[in-house]
């Protein structure tokens, strides 16, 4: 086995050649703590603040309104519990197809809160949000696109009519979105999505892991969940992660001049164009609407881990849901959502393309694909 | 890991004395055991399963484990006798060694219905 095709760049991304270059120095070299005040300090408080520059350009917002966190995580976490912190009757909205950073966020805030449901295809109405709102709602929350099936929610539409709303309300609604997944593929600017917190992470898009970010509109108060040395606003205190901090920016810079949409939509298509004439398959999301890089199927008679697994035996790297709901038995909380039968969630498979995939890839996936199932049918003999 | 990659006790077996068939959706597996009795003894056991690689391995298992056993000494295999043929099990996969002693037993109350 010498052939390895990573198809699961849903869960993580490698880290690009040049984020890691930038990165580098800040290990040993320049080694120093941004809040000193002498020179190794400050050579250190320049290239953070060069990141936050960065990253502020792709959102379109101000550098003070970027703070680098420890993963997207902890970016949602201080988001959410900090705008419900003190706020003992806040109501809370979000989808039930979020990343589980969000839903047990929302779950452990001890507030009031809905969770929207989802059509087929994995998407929020906006019918629906509306008629959730109540005067105690003090908070949105939906992702942008969703990490297991891509499907793209219409954040731009429900942050106008929250706006919208807003003017007729004394208690305003905060509108939040995960963007982990989305940021690269969808336009990012948060002025024109009318977000007021917006989560990305490192890894995802070619940075590294142990760095997210969370953009927060700049008249926003938000109540520290975290306590300490006061750093990035008193948001998330803790010693500035030089070097991850720098591999976020940069990575988030390349992800400015990126290309290579296109070719991963094309290649994307032709993927599900092509799974799709396996007997049995069927395609779990929207068609068009989703991430360019995404593609979820599930196929009749084979159940999702054991198709990894004989993938994996070729070098090829899928997966059931998302990477971390492999440890549980349960199907996929999104696939549920979206009304798929126990059975057919447990049969699912996320291919997720990346920067390098290439069409050579996907043939020599497919072959396999095939193989595979053919496999898994006979034992399972459905 | 072999179990699962080349299960030999796969298959059906068409003139089977019992057949039990066990399964939980919500876990995503679901397991057709088939038993040939003679004189008392299991003489031969297939499986076909749909379920994640530690669900067909223990399929297996139970086969090779309860192959040759009477048909009380082979409902009296342990999860432990299926765990200790696979090497180990993961802690999650647990569940997956009591499915395949379901199915055994329910193969069994098949055959003893008919008989």
């Amino acid at each position: 086995m010498s052939k390895k095709i990573y198809l699961d760049n849903a869960a993580t991304t490698p880290v690009a050649r040049e984020v890691l270059e930038e990165m580098l120095p800040y290990f040993a070299d320049m080694y120093g703590n941004s809040s000193s005040i002498h020179s190794f300090g400050l050579e250190a408080r320049e290239v953070i603040e060069l990141s936050r520059e960065r990253v502020a350009s792709f959102l379109s917002s101000k550098s003070e309104e970027i703070i680098f966190t420890g993963s997207a995580t902890e970016a949602n976490n201080i988001f959410i519990l900090g705008a419900l912190k003190g706020d003992e009757k806040a109501h809370v909205i979000t989808s039930a197809v979020e990343h589980d950073a969000v839903l047990e966020t929302v779950k452990n805030s001890g507030a009031d809160f809905t969770v929207l449901p989802v059509d087929r295809e994995g998407r929020v109405s906006l019918e629906d949000l509306k008629n959730e709102i109540k005067v105690e709602t003090a908070l949105v929350s939906v992702m942008y696109a969703n990490n297991e099936v891509g499907t793209v929610q219409l954040i731009k539409e429900i942050g106008e009519y929250l706006k919208k709303e807003n003017k007729k309300r004394t208690r305003k609604i905060l509108f939040h979105t995960d963007a982990v997944q989305a940021v690269g593929y969808l336009p990012a600017n948060v002025e024109d999505l009318g977000v007021d917190g917006l989560t990305m992470s490192g890894h995802k898009i070619y940075g590294p892991k142990g760095v997210g970010l969370l953009y927060k509109r700049k008249d926003l108060k938000l109540a520290p969940i975290l306590f300490g040395g006061g750093q990035e606003g008193g948001l998330r205190p803790g010693t500035y992660n030089t070097p991850l901090i720098v591999g976020m920016g940069k990575a988030v810079e390349l992800l400015e001049s990126e290309t290579r949409k296109e070719k991963t939509e094309k290649l994307r298509d032709h993927l599900i164009e092509e799974v799709l004439k396996i007997k049995g398959a069927s395609l779990n999301g929207p068609r068009t609407e989703r991430l360019s890089n995404n593609a979820n199927f599930s196929f009749s008679g084979v159940e999702g881990e054991s198709l990894v697994m004989l993938l994996d035996r070729k070098g090829i790297a899928t997966s059931t849901g998302s990477a971390c709901s492999s440890k549980s038995l349960e199907p996929s909380h999104v696939l549920r959502a979206m009304g798929l039968p126990d059975l057919e969630a447990h049969s699912s498979l996320r291919v997720s393309l990346g920067r390098s995939t290439t069409e050579d890839d996907l043939e020599y996936f497919l072959v396999n694909l095939k193989e595979a199932i053919e496999r898994l049918r006979e034992i399972s003999g459905r | 890991m072999d179990h699962f990659l080349s299960p030999k006790n796969m298959g059906v077996i068409e003139d089977a004395d019992g057949v039990g068939e066990v399964g939980n959706p919500k876990c995503g597996d679901l397991m057709t055991i088939y038993i040939k009795i003679e004189d008392g003894k299991i003489s031969d056991m297939k499986f076909k399963t749909l379920g994640c690689a530690a669900a067909i391995a223990t399929s297996d298992m139970i086969c090779e484990v309860a192959k040759g056993k009477s048909i009380d000494d082979a409902l009296k295999i342990t999860f432990q006798d299926i765990v200790d043929g696979l090497g180990s099990l993961p802690q999650v996969k647990v569940h997956c060694a009591g499915l395949a002693q379901e199915g055994l037993k329910a193969a069994v109350e098949d055959y003893r219905r008919e008989n």
